[in-house]
């Protein structure tokens, strides 16, 4: 079905690609290459997991049994908002990020990134960005507590966030620039730099997920950077954007947050459902079904997380139309979302399918991410949202849609391309026995909190009335084997980079995916170099319906 | 990378350098959008218009009507201030004109700049309800333990939807002393 | 259906050797009190079963494919890609289902949104870190804090929550109100948002500074109702519960009669022993103080100063009565309590939280002659 027609090694021929990595840590710091940037960035991202788990464990720990045990409540608040933070930008973002890096110039055949010096820049950006975070944590009054929402008053209050305030704020700015350039460079690399045999529909969906993210991105994180600057200015210039004082408005900052808010959120899940959509046609031994329809459908979230903000909102006190519109086109993402999980259902039917653990790890983000999908449509409904909302309900909800969805398939990307970047195989085994435990677990942490949120516990609490109290404790439990999990995640890592099984991969490593993507065709482990030749044809399998 | 490509993409990249800029401007114009759809017919939030002066207008009196307005006032944060209006309610007719009294006091030793925002509920009345005078329409300055009574003179315009029949006026005074 | 729950989830309580004896926990939505959550609790149900259905079709279509389609079975993969059919009959009835949902949600919304007509208004200020009531018809006004038994608990390390009865759900005041009547709820907020949520009327809602939100509820049963505050609102956020009392209508006429008289009766100014002081002063600090200064004084390290040996605190009480009466920019006035409380309150600030001034104040010392105002 595909004809790959390429000279892998005929860098080698050209003079000026004919130079290997910087040695030593210069390399790190100075690289323009697609693939050490992909590696600074998923390894960046890892850390920042561990930072952001390791925070989750406070709370869990805190909130094992009723009562307050180890930290202060405004500590407790501290460690929310910094775990949403960091999980929010320092790790799933940039993970998906360095992703990119990797694999979308592989995919489309581009020898590097678009722009080599900007992306450099983007990811010590980042780094600038998350360090300037954490050192809040330092700073006395401690880190910001006001929750990720950053909500005036509460977040402009001298009493909540001590001194973090500004640098939270220009935290934010950095952590923005860095993902609008990233986002400016991944649709350059897109647009310019794909290989001429390519047209737009025979990209693959990880590629076109990502395109419409880059979009996402580079149309909210300026009007983030806007309402933290507005906070800044109304705390330290006198301004009223939303002080009511001044003829302002605290609800307005909502308006504007969830405007980016709302759009971040499909950031953070369009590329797990591109991810998907790439791994689970490779092991059903299928064609991707309804391709074009996958196009579509993203799209068409990506444009309606523009009109939905307010959902967030509802017990805010909005006028009845606005409730019933928000609470309407809430409503209708169930569609787009549901043609992809009936579409990932339909390519596994009938397939020939194995289960290696990065297919272990999609099939499991397609349950749970519908899971955490119904929660989303109960909650679309306005009157019950007014119970729901800020309940253990909605922490259900979104961690159902992040942890086993977005930290999932990164997961599972980095079981199903790690053989092909290092040139060695993961060890299965332990592969596995990471899967079973992570998915149970996972469930075992998050499941009770439907029930929390049910029965009446409100989130963002350090301290419970005593009938919460079993399924907190069980919740807890779930979270610290979770967490403990993660480290096996992290030993197959630097195992497979260490030389793994000592297995030689083929090629291919899958069977047949040489059929379903481009990178398939290169050899393994990757050139640092690779495409310095475009390939004159691409494998046109996944998207026959679209031709 | 040839050089006519490198030129395009930094050409594209200023492009989308540019949809960026105006997004973070557009974050800025979410703020005057913002008070425009509140005063759209169909949004029943309640500002501008809340602290909007009205001139006197002659209206004829529904005495077949009676609306019951509330008063309600809070003191933000540390505003130490004392404030209460002079009744708890009263019953109007629409087209009448009343005055009601709001007393308030600074408790401080010093001068205080404090502003009163007014809000409505249900929030739609408030293009009805129409104030000729008011403490609310500006900042008020009270010396040192300075107590005024200040007038607050209002209308209820007689087109109000009939099925409105209590309306509560809530004030809320800020100490604006130390943004001055 | 709820006895099988609750028996299924017992079970795995049992197994997890946590099973501990709560008769009061619940899985799902509480059906609540009034018409409106009972609405709402039925949309629940709807929708809920409405997701089990299809969550059941397709995982059931996935696991048997997962189990037939296998590789190690011998299952020969198929190639096909897409069927236009199919595509447009999972387009189309899904949002049939989505327009059947949004037909009794939108009637919902809009019974909820009906706050005309109602017999009473009461006011809801959100504070850090308590509730203010106010009756706009009948002027009564108090404060309603999270009980002392719960406050001293939660802020004493080892201290058993299990033994507080409804721990961190009780309040000193509740809210009371008369069954059988539209009650109208005006909200708003003297600092930062707060959201007002009791589960059991079927609604929240959030609680602006400068602002007001208006709710209603009509209670069918007498019975107490508790919840909580739902919008991160700082540092005590989990400690501002919410209690509402509905009786009938004779015990409300008789409960809004104590309360105003006693509303009118002037503070007793009479002297009282060191101990009662103390005791009594503790109180007064739990009430209003804890939240920023702690309970054992020592403030929060570079936010809020420690009271445990600050010379505004044992110097000159007429200073330090002075200082609470008129509150700065950091710390609000506290002119709201009277002559007997800022004598309980000084003394136990000036002799406890590892202050020994050794002095006594006596309400007589402390009244000023406008109290009788209050």
């Amino acid at each position: 079905m595909s004809a790959v027609v390429s000279e892998h090694d005929d860098h080698h021929a050209d003079d000026h690609h004919d130079h290997g990595p910087a040695k030593g840590l210069l390399r790190w710091i100075i690289t323009t290459n697609h693939k050490d940037i992909g590696t600074l960035y998923l390894l960046f991202a890892l850390a920042m997991f561990f930072v952001g788990g390791a925070m989750a464990m406070v709370i869990r720990a805190e909130l094992f049994e009723p009562g307050l045990q180890f930290v202060d409540p405004a500590f407790f608040n501290s460690m929310t908002t910094m775990h949403a933070l960091v999980m929010v930008f320092g790790a799933v973002m940039p993970a998906f990020v360095g992703l990119a890096n990797w694999q979308i110039p592989l995919m489309i055949g581009a020898a590097d990134m678009a722009l080599p010096r900007m992306n450099n820049m983007s990811f010590w950006m980042l780094v600038a960005g998350v360090l300037l975070l954490a050192s809040t944590l330092f700073m006395e009054g401690g880190a910001p507590n006001g929750g990720w929402t950053l909500y005036p008053p509460l977040v402009l209050q001298p009493i909540t966030v001590g001194k973090a305030m500004p640098f939270a704020v220009f935290s934010v700015h950095l952590l923005g620039i860095s993902s609008i350039m990233g986002a400016i460079n991944i649709i350059a690399t897109i647009f310019n730099m794909r290989a001429k045999s390519m047209k737009m529909m025979d990209m693959p969906l990880f590629v076109w997920t990502w395109l419409i993210t880059a979009f996402l991105l580079i149309a909210v994180m300026p009007v983030f950077a806007g309402a933290v600057t507005m906070l800044l200015t109304d705390k330290f210039f006198h301004t009223s954007f939303f002080n009511a004082a001044g003829g302002g408005d605290p609800v307005l900052y909502q308006h504007i947050f969830w405007f980016f808010g709302h759009p971040e959120v499909y950031i953070m899940i369009l590329p797990t459902f591109g991810v998907a959509s790439t791994i689970i046609p490779v092991f059903a031994r299928k064609p991707l079904f309804g391709y074009a329809s996958m196009v579509w459908a993203t799209g068409s979230i990506a444009f309606l997380s523009f009109i939905v903000w307010a959902h967030h909102m509802f017990t805010v006190g909005m006028p009845i139309a606005g409730e019933l519109y928000f609470m309407y086109a809430t409503m209708i993402i169930a569609v787009p979302t549901g043609v992809k999980v009936f579409n990932w259902t339909a390519t596994m039917w009938k397939g020939a399918m194995t289960f290696e653990t990065p297919m272990l790890f999609s099939i499991a983000f397609v349950v749970l991410f519908t899971m955490g999908g119904f929660t989303g449509l109960m909650m679309s409904i306005a009157p019950t949202d007014f119970q729901y909302h800020d309940t253990y309900f909605i922490v259900a909800h979104f961690h159902y849609t992040l942890v086993p969805a977005s930290v999932f398939i990164l997961m599972a990307a980095g079981y199903f391309w790690l053989p092909k970047w290092t040139g060695h195989m993961y060890n299965e085994k332990i592969g596995q026995l990471h899967f079973w435990l992570s998915v149970i677990s996972v469930n075992i942490l998050f499941f009770p909190q439907h029930f929390l949120g049910l029965a009446g516990m409100p989130r963002r609490i350090p301290d419970y009335a005593v009938q919460f109290a079993d399924w907190n404790m069980i919740s807890s439990v779930g979270g610290f084997i979770f967490g403990i999990s993660q480290l096996l995640f992290l030993y197959i890592v630097i195992d497979t980079i260490k030389g793994g099984t000592g297995e030689k991969v083929s090629d291919e490593v899958w069977e047949d995916a040489a059929q379903h993507s481009l990178e398939w065709t290169l050899p393994s482990p990757l050139p640092y170099h690779t495409w310095t030749t475009p390939p004159t044809s691409v494998p046109t399998e996944h998207v026959l319906d679209a031709h | 990378m040839s050089e006519d490509l490198g030129k395009k993409n930094v050409k594209l990249a200023r492009k989308l350098v540019l949809v960026a800029a105006a997004m973070f401007g557009f974050g800025y114009a979410l703020v005057p959008i913002y008070d425009v759809l509140c005063e759209w017919k169909w949004i029943e939030r309640d500002r501008p218009d809340a602290i909007k002066q009205v001139p006197i207008a002659a209206y004829k009196v529904d005495l077949a009507r009676e609306i019951t307005i509330e008063f309600m006032t809070t003191l933000n944060e540390s505003t130490a201030m004392e404030f209460h209006a002079e009744k708890k309610q009263l019953k109007v007719h629409p087209g009448e004109y009343h005055t009601v009294n709001f007393y308030a006091k600074n408790l401080t030793d010093k001068v205080m700049v404090a502003r009163a925002i007014a809000s409505f509920s249900p929030a739609l009345t408030s293009r009805y309800f129409e104030k000729i005078e008011c403490f609310c329409f500006s900042e008020q300055t009270f010396k040192a333990k300075e107590a005024k009574t200040m007038p607050m003179r209002f209308v209820i315009n007689p087109e109000l939807p009939k099925d409105y029949e209590t309306i509560t006026l809530s004030y809320t005074f800020f100490d604006n002393t130390e943004i001055q | 259906m709820n006895k099988t729950k609750q028996l299924f989830a017992s079970l795995i309580l049992t197994a997890l050797g946590l099973g501990t004896a709560h008769a009061d926990y619940t899985l799902n939505l509480m059906k609540g009190v009034t018409k409106v959550s009972n609405d709402i609790y039925d949309l629940h149900m709807l929708i809920l079963w409405i997701c089990v259905a299809i969550g059941v079709g397709v995982f059931g279509t996935m696991f048997y494919s997962i189990y037939h389609h296998r590789k190690s079975k011998g299952h020969k993969a198929a190639q096909f890609h897409e069927n236009t059919t199919v595509e447009i009959i999972w387009t189309i009835i899904p949002t049939l289902i989505l327009v059947g949902m949004a037909i009794p949600a939108t009637k919902t919304m809009l019974e909820l949104n009906d706050i005309e007509k109602s017999d009473m208004t009461i006011q809801v200020t959100g504070k850090q870190w308590y509730w203010d009531y106010k009756y706009l018809s009948n002027d009564i006004h108090f404060e309603s804090h999270l009980d002392e038994q719960s406050e001293k608990t939660h802020r004493t390390k080892g201290a058993d929550p299990r033994t507080v009865p409804h721990y961190l759900l009780n309040v000193d005041k509740p809210l009371v109100i008369p069954v059988k009547k539209k009650i109208r709820f005006v909200l708003t907020s003297a600092d930062v948002i707060h959201s007002w949520w009791v589960p059991d009327l079927g609604w929240k809602k959030d609680a602006n500074p400068g602002f007001v939100n208006e709710a209603w509820t009509y209670v069918e049963k007498p019975g107490t109702y508790r919840g909580q505050c739902t919008e991160l609102c700082g540092r005590d956020h989990g400690f501002m519960p919410i209690v509402v009392v509905a009786m009938e209508q004779a015990d409300y006429d008789a409960w809004v009669k104590k309360t105003s008289e006693q509303q009118k009766q002037k503070p007793d100014l009479s002297d009282q022993t060191r101990e009662q002081l103390l005791a009594h002063g503790e109180s007064v600090y739990l009430k209003n103080c804890v939240g920023c200064h702690q309970i054992d004084g020592a403030g929060v390290p570079g936010l809020i100063p420690a009271l445990t040996g600050s010379a505004k605190v044992t110097g000159k009480w007429e200073n330090l009565d002075g200082f609470l009466r008129a509150g700065t920019s950091k710390m609000p006035k506290f002119d709201k309590l009277n002559g007997k409380e800022f004598a309980e309150l000084m003394t136990y600030v000036r002799n406890n939280l590892g202050n020994k001034v050794g002095d006594e104040l006596q309400p007589k010392q402390t009244a000023l002659p406008d109290d009788d105002d209050e």
